[in-house]
């Protein structure tokens, strides 16, 4: 396999099939992230475009400080929320309350009925793909913030701190989406999986 | 160190929320360990913690949406004309 720099360079060069490895590696991923934003699947097709475009006529630029992804989704969600009209768009986060159903606690704050461990079936292989694709559904029912989030997060694997960069928010906000989302999905697989 | 700085333990309710604090490793030493002593006395709550383990790597392999062929050779046709420029 080549290394990114590589294909980086080959594509300074002109070289349409480093393109090509790229846009396979990568558009699918940048639809997926634009439509978190402009939640519109066609719009989200129009700026991942955008994105390419973008990425072509400023490759010179591209110094390589951030990984090629970092670079190419910093673009993708400056295109998607230009698209929206939200250049300066914070992520609205409300920080008022638990992730967590009230209605699973007594008063005390106890459980009130036992969290079942998830059957070590999880880890079929049949049983995990039903799982992965029950997930996927859930995130894109997400409210938008949490959705980009999530994505970025757990679905793409960055870090935390450049979750933060790339969506310009605190690591308190970014903390307060991302547990959001996830209790969100892991309660849809709860239901699945048999528990409350 | 005396209890009472220490803190009330977390109840249940409490705990759930520091789940994704926890796996990012953001809590204060103080807050980790009475995270940590709650989940050692309570089997709900590391339950509950091992369910969000398993979310998270199930997150992390989600395949995005096919490319479309088309798409494909739009763009490869795009990256062609500005080249030339």
């Amino acid at each position: 396999m080549i290394g990114e720099d590589d294909l980086l360079d080959q594509l300074r060069a002109g070289d349409d099939t480093a393109f090509a490895t790229l846009v396979d590696a990568y558009h699918p991923r940048l639809v997926r992230l634009a439509r978190s934003i402009v939640t519109n699947r066609a719009v989200a097709e129009e700026v991942a475009q955008d994105t390419w475009l973008a990425v072509v006529r400023g490759l010179e630029g591209f110094e390589g400080r951030s990984s090629f992804r970092t670079w190419l989704f910093h673009i993708c969600i400056n295109r998607a929320r230009t698209t929206l009209g939200k250049e300066r768009q914070t992520l609205p986060v409300d920080p008022q309350g638990p992730a967590a159903d009230a209605a699973w606690f007594n008063s005390e704050g106890s459980w009130t009925s036992s969290v079942e461990p998830w059957p070590d079936a999880v880890d079929d292989r049949l049983m995990a793909v039903m799982l992965v694709d029950r997930v996927k559904r859930v995130i894109e029912d997400l409210p938008a913030p949490q959705q980009q989030v999530v994505i970025l997060r757990d679905v793409e694997g960055l870090s935390s701190s450049e979750v933060c960069n790339l969506l310009s928010i605190t690591e308190a906000n970014q903390r307060v989406l991302l547990h959001r989302g996830r209790t969100r999905i892991r309660t849809a697989l709860n239901c699945q999986l048999g528990g409350g | 160190m005396t209890v009472a700085l220490l803190g009330k333990d977390l109840v249940c309710q409490q705990a759930v929320e520091l789940v994704t604090a926890y796996l990012d490793d953001a809590l204060s030493w103080r807050q980790r360990r009475r995270f940590e002593s709650h989940l050692r006395d309570c089997p709900n709550c590391s339950a509950y913690l091992e369910q969000m383990r398993i979310t998270i790597a199930a997150a992390g392999h989600i395949d995005p949406d096919a490319l479309e062929p088309d798409v494909r050779d739009e763009l490869i046709k795009l990256f062609r004309r500005q080249h030339r420029h």
